[in-house]
């Protein structure tokens, strides 16, 4: 009986039913938060619009339908079934371009993380990898470009780019990268303590092979976490840079532009302002749900508190 | 202790030279030709261009241009506004008064409500009061504050027509404003009604730019709370027969408190980046307003100018809350 047992001990692999793989551990606790997985089934919503936008949409998002401009929302006295949420002040479709307007977002929030992540994930390691002096160098860079407000930067940037979605999206990269730079660097000097980065140290590494093949997958859970939380600082920066009117320019449908467009309509159409933010919103809210639930599930420790 | 505070401060030294250099190498990259674009439509005569050139020392070389700006700066000359011809220094502080205003009364109604939620909602934990409220500040926490401003117009000056919609006060009062603070002024003014006006102007603006911070304040108390709450001293405190109301406002709170005060020092940055959104869509005469104007505008002194001001600033806020931190707490100093 025990000669069984010991046995299988023995024999079981490590990924045996007793410890399930990482992914499946991973999903068991990503599952007991319930907000995070209703976040993800929005974002995943809001991701199959980005990709299938333009063929979901009902009408031409920058169709003018000269005759039915400012056309409230189908449930409301004058509002009609062809444009369900109605129609903005050049009559074009608002239900076309808030979807059609989540490729903006979507586009600007992976785009800007990638950016941001991988710059600021490579620097990281090479400062926590560097000799001090150099560590010190990059870590007062990133002091300076933490010092200006990240929206006051951006517009600043904006300015001098000018004003387009893309050059939004990269002052928003080049706002977002320090945290990465910061996260990387506190995740790679902790790891470098421990001993088996020693042991692969001794057994001949190479510098390439201890960055990233034996430290960096450890250090990736709190920047995973911290991946979609800018996603969501993102959606929000680049809407907010479009609402100043450094961001995407008209007609493009992009939420925050849209907002802009419609903020003299406020008081005489209340559709035209509530349904772009309420997209942001929902949207914003689901990725951080789930980063919410991404850190339960990457991070036991944050867990309990 | 001593040692700490003289590391901090050194610290500082490049970065604030960093900041001075960043601000002055983006105006030098702005599109656009500054005298140019002083000289307006009548355009400019070649002579009356290099003359001008001179005048403001960009026909020098771009790094003694710096070293002089530098030391303009460390004097307090930040240069003077192409548009209004006042010196940028000047034009900073009259404004800084209404954002700094704007912000405490932020501050005030994100703390004010954003301490007790936090407590309410640690003590509940998991019950619907903690779900409730975890849920709305994470609502908060994902606003985009510039709907939510255009949201409460439509609601408070549009249908209610409870609060009016830009300013800081109606054009009916006119007095002194030796503090800046519209709310002080007001009162000092004796004018009857003017300090209603004044409150009225700054309810929707400081709801908008104090709803993230309240956010983040409940989200961080809460967690502050339950680490704490679940110390061996309150446990000590629970048998020694304490009502839950001493444990959970005194003994608790009290510790919970540390990083919920750094939270809201190292807010600084979000607030002031707030408040550019809120300025602009409120009409408030203060500095994110002035900010936004002076990049459409292309007013290169101002922007310079104030990227710097408004850097340095929250560069010493981040510093005073990093040593009072040491201060609290020891085990900080050591790093």
């Amino acid at each position: 009986m025990t000669d069984t047992t010991s046995n299988e001990g023995q024999g079981a692999p490590v990924d045996g039913p007793e410890r399930p793989g990482q992914l499946r551990e991973f999903w068991f606790y990503f599952r007991e938060n319930r907000g995070a997985v209703i976040g993800l089934w929005i974002f995943a919503v809001f991701a199959f619009l980005a990709l299938f936008g333009p063929w979901i949409a009902p009408h031409d998002p920058t169709a003018q339908a000269r005759d039915f401009t400012l056309l409230p929302p189908a449930w409301q006295e004058g509002g009609s079934w062809t444009y369900v949420l109605g129609t903005d002040p050049l009559g074009r479709d608002m239900l076309s371009r808030l979807i059609v307007g989540a490729r903006y977002s979507f586009f600007v929030g992976v785009v800007v993380v990638t950016v941001a992540a991988s710059g600021g994930i490579i620097i990281g390691l090479l400062t926590g990898f560097a000799p001090k002096w150099v560590d010190s160098i990059i870590m007062r860079v990133m002091d300076i470009i933490l010092a200006f407000p990240s929206l006051l930067l951006a517009l600043v940037l904006v300015a001098i780019l000018g004003p387009s979605l893309t050059n939004a999206m990269i002052a928003i990269a080049i706002v977002l990268q320090p945290h990465y730079v910061r996260l990387t660097r506190a995740s790679v000097m902790s790891e470098l303590q421990k001993d088996y980065v020693t042991s692969a140290r001794v057994a001949g590494a190479g510098l390439g092979r201890l960055m990233f093949v034996t430290v960096l997958p450890n250090c990736l859970a709190p920047i995973i976490v911290q991946a979609a939380l800018s996603f969501s600082t993102a959606i929000l920066d680049a809407a907010a840079l479009g609402f100043l009117g450094m961001g995407a320019q008209p007609p493009t449908p992009e939420w925050g532009t849209m907002l802009a467009e419609a903020r003299e309509f406020i008081l005489r159409a209340w559709w035209v302002v509530t349904f772009p933010g309420l997209a942001i919103l929902v949207t914003v809210l689901a990725i951080n749900l789930m980063g919410d639930g991404l850190r339960d599930a990457l991070d036991p420790k944050l867990k309990r508190s | 202790m001593l040692n700490y505070v003289l590391s901090r401060l050194l610290t500082f030294v490049p970065t604030f030279i960093g900041v001075t250099l960043i601000s002055f190498m983006f105006i030098r990259l702005l599109p656009g030709d500054p005298i140019i674009v002083m000289a307006g439509e009548r355009g400019v005569s070649p002579e009356r261009y290099a003359e001008l050139s001179a005048q403001f020392g960009y026909d020098r070389p771009v790094y003694v241009q710096f070293f002089e700006y530098l030391g303009g700066v460390l004097q307090g000359d930040l240069g003077t506004s192409f548009v209004t011809k006042r010196p940028v220094w000047d034009e900073f502080f009259t404004l800084f008064p209404a954002t700094l205003e704007l912000s405490i009364c932020a501050m005030i109604f994100a703390v004010a409500l954003g301490l007790p939620a936090g407590v309410i909602a640690a003590v509940n934990r998991g019950k619907f009061f903690d779900r409730a409220l975890m849920s709305t500040a994470l609502v908060g926490y994902s606003m985009p504050i510039f709907w939510w401003a255009l949201l409460l117009i439509i609601v408070f000056s549009g249908n209610l027509q409870w609060t009016p919609v830009s300013g800081r006060i109606d054009l009916l009062y006119y007095f002194p404003d030796p503090t800046g603070f519209m709310l002080i002024d007001s009162i000092a003014s004796g004018q009857k009604g003017a300090f209603l006006s004044a409150v009225r102007h700054l309810v929707l603006p400081t709801i908008v730019l104090g709803t993230i911070p309240l956010a983040v304040i409940a989200r961080q108390t809460r967690s502050a709370m339950l680490e704490v709450l679940g110390e061996d001293y309150i446990r000590t405190a629970r048998s020694k027969g304490l009502s839950p109301a001493r444990i959970n406002g005194i003994h608790a709170l009290r510790n919970a408190l540390i990083p919920v005060i750094t939270v809201i020092g190292l807010s600084v940055g979000t607030l002031l980046a707030g408040a550019i959104l809120t300025e602009t869509i409120f009409s408030w005469p203060g500095i994110g307003k002035w900010m936004v104007d002076s990049i459409f505008r292309r007013d290169y002194p101002v922007v310079q100018g104030g990227l710097l001001l408004i850097a340095v600033m929250v560069m010493i806020v981040n510093l005073t809350v990093d040593m009072l931190y040491g201060v609290i707490n020891p085990k900080i100093r050591k790093r």
